[in-house]
């Protein structure tokens, strides 16, 4: 392995100059950039949000805002973050970055397609930011029906309108994904020598092809029937809410598995990376992205276990959301086992996905309260549903997304950034989110509503640990921004391959040539080998 | 690859008339009053009358493994919405004092 | 191998030396058939995601029609069924002269006969909604739009709404998508025109013609789903 000091002459970032030539380029690592600016500050805006709630909340009063003003505010905050950050982050960028250069191609399947992704993304946006500027929605991300059809005033058809354009960008991007995959793989890379981050950007692709179509036209019909008063979900109309509550879920609950299996396989990727091991069961984990993406479809119906849905249909859709937890466990006991006897270095990535397991478990156990039936009616509907959600989407895949892209930075920009800082970014991150979330869910189980400006006093010193690890959370945040900013210019030069680490990736320069790859590389071996010799005895 | 395939302008014209035959079929079988069997008759011709078009027009029959596995989970994930989601309308009022 | 797992080798991705590139090959694929294969297979994905997105509706109707069946059978028997049918043998007509548009550019025919037959599906195209023109003024005259000037005399008018949401919403869907294939079939022919395909390079006639029959297909089952279900026996 040789080390390289110096930058290469010519790579993608300074192959073209001027804004045109962001704007029309048609290369999936400018692409991604183009996203990760996007991305960053729609997480900033929705951040923002969040941050205006969590005021709120210091309080029993409603003094802050008024009740209204709260309503627009987490309804903003939910549809900013689900559709706007979580469900592009790390596949738009992350895996627009990596995924071809992993099946060693030039670029993915159809470049063109892939930036008007993006542009149809900022469309979506502007539309969103619209109506958030022009008074707000009040409906939550959900846009249950029938208030959102026939009852709220407030600006839900320029807020579905913008999530509907945006629905056509994530499907885009998972078609180009799963075209790229099918089509793209260099010679010899067979099916079970992609890296794991592949196969969970596979998986997630399917969601979003199979699943972003029906959010789209639900949003499209809500819209539909509160300009033209056509009867869909309006009961008054003669429609039926719950039938909304279906189509909405059938998108949105594996929209959640959208989020998190990218944050998983950015793990995979990592946890081998740092333990210096090949994973522990490649194709038991391979294999476990697919049947998230696939079980997950089948549970949509434990979001309606209160809403009037029949019992026996919630006894099915109770049964099936336990079994999620298998092809889950499965993973985290597999990265737990790779870190087991690996040579462990506490780089700043490692950390963040340690903080990724760690969370997520807890995540995704405290779902299995929410699957079960009797529980549920418990708690559903209150803060610990919050608790819940956010150690899955904030734990899981904001953890994945920083970690990730502090595994890949040198590889995007050529250059390190001040590890000890991300250390403590880290650290802050880890700190401020379970001061923030953890109280919320014994304040739900205490029975705390959520989506209400106002609440019991004996909630208050709950809610204000929460708001105090809120504001520890955002330093967490900030400081990457800062010194990621800062590394661009100042910071060491990476080399190829900083960590060690092995992949295509890893392979040619940091950062790479507009083309990838000067010639086509042949794969003769799985591209993640830590430990060829082992790899028999343990997988 | 083998979507290649060429095939002859005769397949076209008798898929064709099939498709049409098909539509008429439909037509003369909602003016009979076969019951149930109204509503089976007519999805059963619509679905063979889709299928010769994926089939034949689309060029499926010619197609890789992969793209019959692709067309067979989009219609799978339809299956899957509709049969959840009428399981839930289905078993309605199966408890006494609930929601129809 | 136990290190450094990627060789350059001066072949292509399929082990072959390298032959003179087709000029439409874009950059990042290896060959035409590796570029035409990608395609189609993008466009098969995404006809995927519009099954699932009319599926979306289809679900909708289900639950209604198995709410109440017999306002819908009612309310369909409202619909023209020979305009439905006719439409429905437009499409179809539509759909074999786009098989033909394919195969003469499968065949390298003549550029006459490949925009003789793109010009014809369009035409049809263009026929279909002409007619679904006639059928919308029709229910706007008679009152039939749901909405606040919706006027049913039969049995069930909160159904028969229902059931002309559930009708504007699908054909009105399925009537963009046909305005869309229709504004394609239009580049297409220019395409053809220009001469661009042959045997050698046909994947935009062969992707925009998967596209031209899946919206045909929505129609062979929105055509019985709405036309037909209204009991004519009984009428």
């Amino acid at each position: 392995m040789d080390t390289i000091t110096t930058a290469p002459t010519l790579n993608y970032l300074n192959s073209a100059h001027g804004l045109a030539s962001w704007l029309l380029t048609r290369d999936h690592k400018r692409i991604a950039l183009l996203y990760l600016v996007s991305v960053t500050a729609f997480f900033a805006i929705g951040g923002f949000f969040a941050m205006m709630i969590r005021l709120e909340l210091v309080t029993p009063a409603a003094d802050f805002v008024q009740p209204d003003t709260y309503n627009k505010l987490f309804t903003m905050h939910g549809v900013i973050m689900v559709f706007f950050f979580l469900i592009p982050s790390i596949p738009a960028v992350l895996g627009n970055f990596m995924l071809p250069i992993m099946v060693g191609a030039k670029d993915l399947a159809f470049p063109r397609i892939n930036l008007l992704s993006w542009y149809i993304y900022v469309l979506g946006g502007l539309f969103t930011l619209t109506a958030a500027v022009t008074g707000g929605v009040d409906t939550g991300w959900t846009f249950y029906a029938p208030y959102s059809t026939a009852s709220s005033n407030s600006h839900v058809i320029m807020a579905g309108v913008g999530v509907f354009i945006t629905g056509f960008s994530s499907i885009l991007t998972g078609l180009n994904f799963i075209v790229t995959v099918h089509r793209m793989r260099a010679p010899g890379l067979t099916w079970f020598r992609l890296p794991l981050f592949v196969w969970s950007h596979y998986a997630t692709s399917l969601i979003m092809i199979l699943g972003t179509p029906v959010i789209a036209i639900t949003v499209l019909l809500v819209a539909v029937e509160r300009g033209l008063h056509l009867g869909i979900f309006d009961p008054a109309l003669g429609g039926d809410p719950i039938l909304f509550q279906h189509l909405f879920w059938f998108y949105s609950h594996p929209a959640v598995y959208i989020m998190i299996l990218p944050a998983m396989g950015v793990t995979s990727e990592i946890v081998q990376a740092f333990a210096r091991k090949n994973i522990f069961g490649y194709a038991f984990v391979a294999f476990s992205s697919l049947a998230i993406a696939i079980i997950g479809f089948l549970v949509w119906g434990h979001h309606l276990f209160v809403s009037g849905q029949s019992t026996y249909a919630g006894l099915i859709f109770s049964i099936l959301s336990f079994l999620v937890a298998i092809p889950s466990a499965v993973k985290v006991f597999n990265w737990t086992a790779t870190i087991y006897k690996g040579a462990v270095s506490w780089d700043s990535p490692m950390l963040y996905a340690f903080g990724f397991v760690g969370l997520f478990t807890i995540g995704g156990l405290t779902g299995l309260f929410l699957a079960s039936m009797g529980l549920d009616v418990h708690v559903h509907d209150t803060y610990f549903i919050i608790a819940h959600f956010h150690y899955v989407m904030v734990g899981g895949a904001i953890m994945g997304y920083l970690g990730g892209l502090h595994y890949w930075w040198p590889k995007i920009t050529g250059r390190m950034y001040p590890e000890g800082w991300a250390k403590f970014a880290a650290l802050t991150v880890f700190v401020g989110f379970n001061l923030t979330f953890f109280p919320q869910f014994i304040v739900g189980y205490l029975g705390m509503p959520r989506r209400y400006a106002m609440y019991a006093p004996e909630f208050q010193v709950y809610n204000v640990m929460s708001s105090a690890g809120a504001s520890i959370l955002a330093v967490g945040y900030v400081i990457p921004l800062i010194y990621f900013i800062w590394s661009l210019k100042y910071a060491p030069l990476a080399g190829k391959d900083p960590w060690g680490a092995k992949g295509l990736e890893w392979e040619i320069p940091s950062p790479p040539p507009t083309e990838n790859f000067a010639v086509t590389p042949i794969v003769t071996e799985r591209t993640h080998q830590y430990a060829p010799s082992r790899e028999v005895g343990i997988a | 690859m083998t979507e290649h395939h060429i095939a002859p302008r005769g397949m076209y014209y008798v898929v064709f008339l099939a498709l049409i035959i098909g539509t008429g079929l439909t037509v003369a079988a909602a003016e009979v009053d076969l019951g149930a069997l109204n509503n089976v008759l007519m999805l059963a011709i619509a679905c063979a009358k889709a299928l010769l078009v994926i089939l034949f027009f689309m060029h499926l029959r010619w197609g890789t493994r992969l793209t019959w596995v692709v067309v067979g989970s989009g219609f799978f994930w339809l299956l899957i919405m509709f049969s959840l989601t009428m399981s839930d309308y289905m078993s309605r009022g199966w408890v006494e004092g609930t929601l129809r | 191998m136990p290190d450094g797992h990627a060789h350059a080798a001066p072949l292509d991705a399929h082990g072959h030396p390298h032959e003179p590139a087709h000029p439409k090959l874009q950059h990042h694929f290896d060959d035409m058939g590796q570029r035409a294969e990608a395609s189609t297979l993008g466009m098969w994905v995404f006809l995927v995601t519009e099954i699932l997105f009319f599926g979306g509706l289809f679900m909708c109707y289900l639950v209604y029609r198995w709410k109440s069946p017999s306002g819908f059978q009612e309310a369909s028997f409202e619909l023209n069924r020979v305009w439905g049918a006719t439409n429905t043998a437009v499409l179809i007509i539509s759909s074999l002269t786009m098989a033909l548009a394919v195969r003469a550019a499968q065949t390298s025919a003549k550029r006459g006969t490949q925009v003789f037959f793109l010009g014809l599906t369009m035409f049809f195209g263009l026929v279909f909604l002409g007619i679904k023109a006639i059928e919308y003024t029709d229910k706007f005259v008679h009152h039939h739009v749901p909405g606040p000037h919706f006027h049913w005399d039969g049995q069930y008018p909160k159904p028969a709404e229902q059931f002309y949401s559930l009708y504007f919403a699908m054909t009105g869907l399925h009537a963009v998508h046909m305005i869309v294939g229709v504004g394609i079939m239009a580049v297409i022919t220019w395409m053809a025109w220009r001469e661009t395909f042959d045997e050698d390079y046909y994947t935009p006639v062969e992707v925009a013609g998967l596209y031209w029959h899946f919206v045909d297909i929505v129609w062979i089952f929105l055509f019985p789903l709405l036309y037909l279900i209204g009991g004519h026996f009984k009428g």
